[in-house]
């Protein structure tokens, strides 16, 4: 390659993993560097491509049940086996850890702020069967006027389909005792929920993080809280929250 | 009881992440019966060693005893497959117009025959990239590739697969002249 820089570094700027230093060293370079340019006009048509392919396989229903079918006869076999083995240690065994896994839990629900354990946990909620959306519409004039007279406020809703994040509808959820409207975006074959709800004066600062595999996303806006919750990567969440500020 | 709590535990934050498991050993084991097996036996085999999760990232977990549980499978038949490095020559300098690329991958069949083309190491970090939409951390912790060669990696990877997608236009272009 031509260019001083390493071509490492396009990638990483194209997956918007350099950091704030690199990502504007980077693109002073690529500003005077047709080659680079050309190089991310060649990964962005890669992606694109992958992405609208729909290459991703799912797991198919008899998968699910042959798993918890499985998982269903692997516990009552392990409990049988042990209720004849051992009974005194065992059980001593399982207290003693019953007491420290209690604990772990207890200690790492403390550490976690409560709000986005109950985000999480209303994402998780929201993927069972059925349970994900109350109307299901792709069309944003179908789905803002369902919230009418179901909260106190009303939610933006906008439809991301061009952009890679398709409305799939949207519901009411609960998040510390008070009705939040949750709309649900599509992303590939993940799931998005987006949770809206208005809050008085707070600063405008922006937390994310992510637990257990699922990313979030938290911002303030006027005197509206959003919050954004997937499997997605923190990368994809940040794309949406940009969609929605604009 | 506490067995109880655990089975639980674990398809409230293991079991979500099945289609990111079946995916995986699709991609890499390139059928789609395989992958089922090996993904249902992975999966349960996470399930045996709960015990040893110790918090943190579950899809990732998951995804790196699925990658386990494929590299084993694809070793008992196909051993000269994992040996199979990046050809270097093919490296560097992409010589392909974005529009050729673009035209090429919006054919799907010719976008997976492409993917399923290249080596496994270089599979793996695309469609951990770019179909489960892992960061650089999570897909060092799935692969075991350290994290300052995941961007060098996925670049070989990309850069590859952008050629094979240039080949083909190649190839193409000379049939019909």
């Amino acid at each position: 390659m031509s260019c001083e820089l390493s071509a490492n570094t396009l990638h990483g700027y194209f997956d918007g993993e350099l950091d704030a230093v690199r990502a504007a060293e980077f693109e002073k370079h690529m500003a005077a560097c047709g080659e680079c340019q050309r190089s991310l006009a060649v990964m962005s048509s890669l992606r694109e491509g992958l992405h609208k392919a729909d290459l991703y396989q799912t797991a198919p229903i008899r998968l699910r049940s042959r798993i918890s079918e499985e998982l269903g006869s692997q516990t009552r076999s392990t409990m049988t086996k042990w209720r004849w083995l051992l009974i005194p240690a065992v059980s001593f065994a399982l207290v003693l850890l019953a007491v420290r896994v209690g604990s772990v839990l207890r200690q790492n629900r403390a550490d976690f702020d409560r709000l986005q354990a109950e985000l999480i946990d209303a994402h998780v909620r929201s993927l069972q069967p059925g349970h994900l959306t109350d109307v299901q519409s792709t069309d944003q004039h179908t789905v803002k006027p369902w919230f009418d007279g179901k909260l106190d406020f009303v939610p933006p809703v906008e439809d991301f389909s061009p952009q890679g994040f398709p409305l799939v509808g949207g519901r009411l959820d609960v998040l510390e005792g008070r009705d939040v409207a949750a709309l649900v975006y599509g992303r590939r074959k993940h799931w998005i929920n987006l949770f809206v709800w208005p809050e008085g004066k707070q600063a405008a600062v922006t937390s994310e993080g992510s637990r257990h595999g699922y990313n979030w996303l938290s911002w303030h806006a006027g005197d509206t809280q959003f919050s954004l919750v997937s499997d997605v990567s923190s990368g994809d969440l940040r794309e949406l929250q940009q969609l929605i500020r604009h | 009881m506490l067995l109880a709590q655990e089975k639980i535990r674990f398809e409230q934050l293991v079991l979500p992440h099945v289609d990111a498991a079946i995916n995986l050993a699709r991609w890499l084991l390139r059928n789609p019966d395989d992958a089922e097996d090996v993904a249902q036996e992975a999966v349960l085999r996470a399930y045996r060693f709960f015990g040893g999760f110790r918090g943190g990232d579950a899809r990732a977990w998951l995804l790196q005893i699925v990658r386990n549980s494929c590299y084993t499978w694809l070793e008992k038949r196909t051993p000269v497959e994992l040996v199979t490095e990046f050809n270097e020559e093919l490296h560097g300098g992409t010589s392909i117009s974005p529009e050729t690329v673009a035209l090429q991958a919006s054919d799907r069949t010719k976008l997976r025959n492409a993917l399923e083309s290249l080596p496994v190491r270089a599979r793996e970090v695309i469609v951990l990239r770019e179909l489960e939409g892992c960061s650089y951390k999570e897909i060092s912790e799935v692969t075991g590739i350290p994290m300052g060669t995941v961007m060098s990696t996925l670049s070989r990877a990309r850069e590859r697969l952008a050629q094979i997608l240039g080949g083909s236009a190649r190839k193409e272009v000379s049939n019909e002249l």
